[in-house]
């Protein structure tokens, strides 16, 4: 192919149709399938990115596929269509087997532990690094130690302070214990974000006689947006996907579960009433919210994610 | 400016500080103590010493999942990182140069996107999602396939011999994508013209991902090594949803935070949890300082 397009281009230079590439892509082109290597790796390296592509995808679209089957189809024909979109397999999983209430459940406690986590971390992040008083040091490192200890140490002695405290079972003690444990990385983020923050115009909003709380929230809580941002999407996901503290801290109000417990719970009940259909569209409306929003906002949580523990 | 300073001060660290304290400070400090006594929950609890840390040397169940830890903190990493560099480099640097800027390959941002997705979802829901994937008969993703072409069914979680490295497929799974994107962050600032002098020179890729990427990156990789490290010493969730019998068959896929949490919830001795929470501790304290000493070098200014 290339050389015939050379040919045509020495016998025809100016010729009324245009078909022949200009020459600077044309030598890149010559250049390109020369390397042999670079084919070779490059052509290894597609197949590759396909190949994990692939395994990343199939497996959701498999469930997808079963969630509309019934059980003889998903034993029979486990790779092919769904015979008819059987949509009483949702229907079942939404409200028998209760995958609504679990969405609700842990929209309502990621929803209020993330704002709380947010407004919280952000005032002792913002006072920590820019007030100096006696002690600072002393918190900023209590905050930061929480980094370096696994909550599993913990779990004994915090079942049993929720108790006491008369939260266990309630989602009102699961928020503040999600708040306490997101605190650490949110405080270490946020310190960092706001020490890099321009002196001059809290300064200037002093003069104009803000008090220290209005500057907070009307003047550096705008400005640290992009810093506030990253660190929510951190601890959005990773409060969603909590699956020990309400296994530990929920295990005896059912109707207080979140979405982990709840499919959990709904794939080892799948096995006893054969329901395998009821649990794949459990699944699947498990999953489906996070691929669309996920889909939306992309950019952003790759961001926000990679800022957060990327540091 | 300076007045009202304390009152301030005082009054936007009073929640945060309390909270954490009562939720997390206490617990940890307790849980040291806790571990020193024989508590059931029943009766108060009497001060033992090191008793515990005595049973737990002589644990089978605590050394099998010492083991799995082993395997996991060498596997996990080493895997994960290996695929992730690879494809982070296909991603970024592989593709053609034009003006010196450096481009992936045909589709770079779709399989970033597609990549990073596992990430999202949370672990609890990829442990069911793969119980589904791995089930043993023709139902199963991977079996259905198998036995359709006259093959035997592999019993992934079934056959203790590779439960897990079927769990382990699970966690490099939904790992890769996040290091991808990670990596990127890290070849995408390393400047087009190395590469372009580097070329120049007739250096071929695969001396180019050696010679250039991976020692650049070298500060990135520490940080990945640390964190999937870490992640290798926690796997409780999808331990405790994806494995049969929890952590079976016969403790061949148990982890120490499964053994903390069966002790504790399942047979009250509070005390030995907290013990085993402690030799935890310690060793994920000792994974951190041990890596971040052994992998120090000069870093490569540029």
């Amino acid at each position: 192919m290339g050389t015939q397009l050379t040919t045509t281009r020495t016998d025809q230079p100016d010729g009324p149709n245009p078909r022949p590439l200009p020459p600077v892509e044309q030598a890149r082109r010559g250049r390109r399938t020369g390397r042999g290597e670079v084919s070779l790796l490059g052509g290894m390296g597609h197949l590759a990115l396909f190949f994990w592509a692939v395994i990343v995808v199939v497996p959701i679209i498999w469930v997808f596929l079963a969630s509309f089957k019934n059980t003889t189809e998903i034993f029979s024909s486990p790779w092919t269509l769904p015979a008819e979109l059987r949509w009483e397999n949702w229907g079942r999983a939404w409200t028998t087997a209760r995958v609504g209430r679990y969405f609700l459940n842990s929209v309502i406690v990621v929803g209020c532990s993330t704002f709380l986590t947010m407004l919280l971390g952000s005032m002792a992040a913002y006072v920590l690094a820019r007030y100096k008083f006696w002690g600072n040091r002393f918190i900023y490192y209590l905050f930061v130690s929480g980094l370096a200890f696994p909550v599993f140490l913990a779990l004994v002695p915090l079942f049993f302070v929720v108790r006491n405290l008369g939260l266990l079972n309630t989602h009102t003690g699961l928020v503040l214990v999600y708040t306490a444990y997101s605190l650490p990385f949110t405080v270490f983020f946020l310190v960092a974000f706001f020490r890099t923050l321009p002196l001059s115009v809290a300064e200037a909003a002093m003069i104009d006689g803000a008090s220290h709380t209005r500057l907070f929230f009307q003047v550096m809580l705008p400005m640290a947006k992009p810093g506030m941002i990253s660190v929510t999407i951190f601890n959005i996901i990773g409060q969603w996907a909590q699956y020990q503290l309400p296994l530990v801290l929920l295990s005896n109000a059912k109707d207080k579960w979140v979405l982990t417990q709840g499919i959990a719970d709904i794939s080892v009940n799948a096995g006893y009433e054969a329901d395998w259909s009821g649990l794949f569209a459990a699944l699947t409306i498990a999953i489906l919210p996070m691929i669309i929003v996920y889909a939306i906002f992309q950019r952003q949580i790759q961001n926000g994610l990679t800022a957060g523990t990327g540091k | 400016m300076r007045h009202g300073k304390y009152p301030f001060v005082i009054g936007f660290l009073a929640a945060p500080v309390l909270l954490y304290s009562v939720f997390v400070i206490a617990p940890y400090a307790q849980a040291f103590q806790i571990s020193m006594t024989n508590w059931r929950g029943l009766s108060a609890p009497q001060w033992v010493g090191f008793d515990n840390y005595r049973q737990l040397v002589e644990d089978h169940r605590f050394w099998q999942a010492i083991q799995h830890h082993l395997v996991l903190l060498i596997a996990l990493p080493l895997i994960t990182i290996a695929i992730a560099l690879f494809f982070s480099f296909m991603l970024n640097v592989a593709g053609k140069s034009s003006g010196g800027q450096r481009t992936g390959v045909w589709g770079s941002k779709f399989y970033r996107v597609v990549f990073f997705f596992p990430q999202v979802l949370a672990v609890a829901i990829i442990a069911v999602l793969f119980q589904t994937v791995y089930r043993p008969n023709e139902s199963g993703l991977i079996n259905g396939v198998l036995m359709k072409i006259g093959l035997d069914p592999i019993l992934f979680l079934v056959n203790p011999n590779i439960a897990l490295w079927s769990i382990l497929g699970v966690l490099v799974w939904q790992a890769v994508g996040f290091y991808v994107v990670l990596f990127s962050a890290g070849i995408a600032s390393i400047p087009g013209e190395i590469y372009e002098a580097a070329e120049m020179d007739g250096a071929s890729r695969v001396t180019l991902f050696f010679r250039v990427t991976l020692p650049l990156l070298w500060d990135t990789l520490q940080v990945a090594w640390v964190y999937l490290g870490i992640a290798a010493f926690d796997a409780f969730a999808v331990v405790a949803v994806l494995s049969v019998d929890n952590g079976g068959p016969d403790g061949a896929t148990t982890v120490l935070a499964l053994e903390i949490y069966r002790n504790a919830f399942t047979y009250s001795k509070y005390g030995y949890a907290s013990a085993m929470g402690v030799a935890l501790f310690f060793l994920t304290i000792t994974f951190a300082v041990f890596t971040l000493r052994v992998t120090k070098r000069e870093s490569v200014e540029y």
